[in-house]
C-alpha cells in the first residue's frame, strides 16, 4: 500500500522534455545576468513586454531583409562525396531514443489551395522524377555538417498536384508532432526536395522516415523529418521553433 | 594649425561622443548575445558563464543579436561617413611612424606615456584603428555567416561558412581584448572618460 502511494504519478521521464523547456524559458529568464544588467534588460521574447515586442518587430524586418536577398536562381555550394560529414549528428527536439517508427498504411496528406488532394504513398513518390545533392546543413546553434540527399524536387511536386504557385506559404506537418513552414519562393527553388533518400539508402526513422523537407537554403530546423502533411497557404503557418522565437525566414 | 585655436576645440565633438556611446551599447549587446549564441554549440572547449548572457536562451540571443546588429551597422555607417568627411581620421588616426610607435609603446610598457587630451599618441592610434578594423571584419564575417548562400561570395572570401564563423569568433576575441586594454586606461585616466561624456577643451599638445 505505502510503496503504491509512495510512487509518483508522473515520472521523471515523461515530463523531462517539458522541464527542460522551463528552465531554459523560465529560469534563466529570472536570474541576473551581466548582458541584462548592463543591457538594462532581461528579455528572451517570452516576456509580452514593449522590449520583446520591439526585437519580434526587429525579427519581422529582418524575414522582410532575408527575402529580399533571397533569389530563387542562387544555389547552395555542393561538395564532392569525399566531403561528406561522417558519422552523422542527429538533431530534433527530443533525443534519438525518442525517434518516432513510421506509422502503419502511411501517406502524405495535402490540405489548402492545392487542386488534387489525394494523398500520396511512397510508391508513388519514387516514380516522380528524383535528384540528388550533396550540401552543408546549417544548424540555429551554429555548427553545420555536410550530408546527401535525394529526392522530388518540391517545385516539381508542386506543380504535379496543381498548388497554388502564387501563394504564400508551405505547411509542413510531422507525425512526430513537430510542424515547419517557408515562403513559396524558397519552395520552388530547385535544391529544395522532398528527400526519400540519405547517403543513398531509403530513410532511416531517425534521418526522417519516410519523407522529409531537405532545403539547403535554409538553416538546419526548415528541414522537417518525419513528414505526413503539405498544405499550401496565404495564412502564417508558423512552426514548432517559429511560435518560441526562432525567426520564421530563417535563410541562410 | 594655430594652437590656441586647437586649444579651444573640444577634445571629442558632440558627434563623436553620441556615436561612440551608442556604439558601447551596440557593442555590448552583440557580445553578450553573442556569447550566449556560442555557448549553443561551443566550438572552443568552454562556455561563458550563463550570467554573463544576453537573450535567455538561443532564440531570445539571436532575436537581440539580429536586432543589435541593425544599430550597430547604422552607428559604424554614420562613424565612417564622420570619419572621412570631418577630417578626423585624417586628422586624429594618422598611422605613425614606425619610429613614433615604437618610442610611444616603450614609454607606455613603463607607464610613462604622457595623454593629452584631444590628442591621441601612436600607442592610441594604432589601437583606435585597430578596432576599427576588426568592427569593419566583424560585420563583414557576421554577414558571411548569417547569409552563406545568399552572400556566397562573401563566405567564401572568408573561406567557407564554418571558417567565417571561426574568425568571426577569433576577432570577438580582439574587440574584447581591446576593450579590457581601453577600460584600463580610462581607469589610469579618469578625466578622459568626462572627455568623452560632456566638452572639454583640447589640449595644447606639446611641440615634438
Amino acid at each position: 500500500m505505502s510503496d503504491q502511494r509512495n510512487k509518483p504519478a508522473v515520472s521523471m521521464a515523461e515530463i523531462k522534455p517539458e522541464l527542460e523547456r522551463l528552465h531554459r524559458r523560465g529560469f534563466l529568464r529570472s536570474t541576473l545576468s551581466l548582458g541584462a544588467l548592463t543591457m538594462l534588460t532581461g528579455y528572451d521574447l517570452s516576456t509580452h513586454s514593449g522590449v520583446d515586442a520591439a526585437l519580434e518587430a526587429i525579427l519581422r524586418f529582418d524575414d522582410r531583409v532575408q527575402a529580399a536577398l533571397f533569389s530563387r536562381q542562387r544555389l547552395a555550394e555542393t561538395y564532392p562525396a569525399s566531403a561528406i560529414t561522417r558519422p552523422f549528428r542527429f538533431n530534433a527536439y527530443y533525443a534519438e531514443w525518442q525517434v518516432r517508427p513510421v506509422p502503419d498504411n502511411w501517406v502524405l496528406s495535402l490540405g489548402g489551395l492545392v487542386a488534387d488532394r489525394r494523398p500520396w504513398t511512397l510508391q508513388k513518390l519514387m516514380a516522380l522524377p528524383q535528384q540528388g545533392q550533396i550540401t552543408r546543413h546549417i544548424c540555429i546553434e551554429g555548427w553545420s555538417q555536410i550530408g546527401q540527399w535525394s529526392g522530388v524536387p518540391l517545385g516539381t511536386f508542386l506543380r504535379r498536384v496543381g498548388a497554388d504557385l502564387s501563394a504564400r506559404y508551405v505547411n509542413f506537418k510531422c507525425f512526430d508532432g513537430y510542424s515547419t513552414s517557408i515562403d513559396m519562393a524558397s519552395a520552388l527553388q530547385p535544391q529544395t526536395i522532398l528527400a526519400l533518400d540519405f547517403e543513398e539508402k531509403p530513410l532511416a526513422p531517425q534521418w526522417g522516415a519516410p519523407l522529409r523537407l531537405r532545403i539547403p537554403t535554409k538553416l538546419g530546423f526548415k528541414s522537417a523529418k518525419n513528414l505526413e502533411a503539405i498544405e499550401v497557404t496565404n495564412k502564417y503557418p508558423g512552426g514548432y521553433w517559429e511560435n518560441q522565437g526562432y525567426d520564421w525566414f530563417a535563410g541562410v | 594649425m594655430d594652437q590656441r585655436e586647437t586649444g579651444r576645440r573640444p577634445a571629442h565633438s558632440v558627434a563623436i561622443r553620441v556615436m561612440h556611446w551608442i556604439g558601447v551599447y551596440a557593442m555590448g549587446c552583440m557580445i553578450f548575445s553573442g556569447w550566449e549564441i556560442y555557448n549553443a554549440s561551443p566550438s572552443l572547449p568552454f562556455l561563458f558563464p550563463a550570467w554573463t548572457g544576453l537573450g535567455g536562451w538561443l532564440g531570445g540571443a539571436l532575436a537581440w543579436h539580429l536586432s543589435a546588429m541593425w544599430l550597430l551597422f547604422a552607428d559604424g555607417i554614420a562613424y565612417l561617413v564622420y570619419g572621412f568627411a570631418s577630417g578626423h581620421f585624417r586628422r586624429d588616426l594618422k598611422p605613425p611612424r614606425p619610429a613614433e610607435l615604437g618610442q610611444d609603446l616603450g614609454a607606455a610598457l613603463r607607464f610613462r606615456l604622457k595623454h593629452h587630451m584631444g590628442h591621441y599618441n601612436a600607442v592610441q592610434r594604432v589601437l583606435y584603428a585597430g578596432v576599427i578594423i576588426a568592427v569593419i571584419l566583424q560585420v563583414t564575417t557576421g554577414l558571411a555567416i548569417w547569409k552563406p548562400v545568399q552572400l556566397g561570395w562573401l563566405a567564401g572570401l572568408f573561406g567557407d561558412y564554418p571558417i567565417a564563423r571561426g574568425i568571426h569568433l577569433a576577432i570577438m576575441f580582439g574587440i574584447v581584448a581591446f576593450v579590457l586594454v581601453h577600460v584600463a586606461l580610462v581607469v589610469i585616466h579618469p578625466r578622459t572618460l568626462k572627455s568623452m561624456i560632456v566638452t572639454v577643451p583640447a589640449e595644447i599638445e606639446e611641440s615634438r
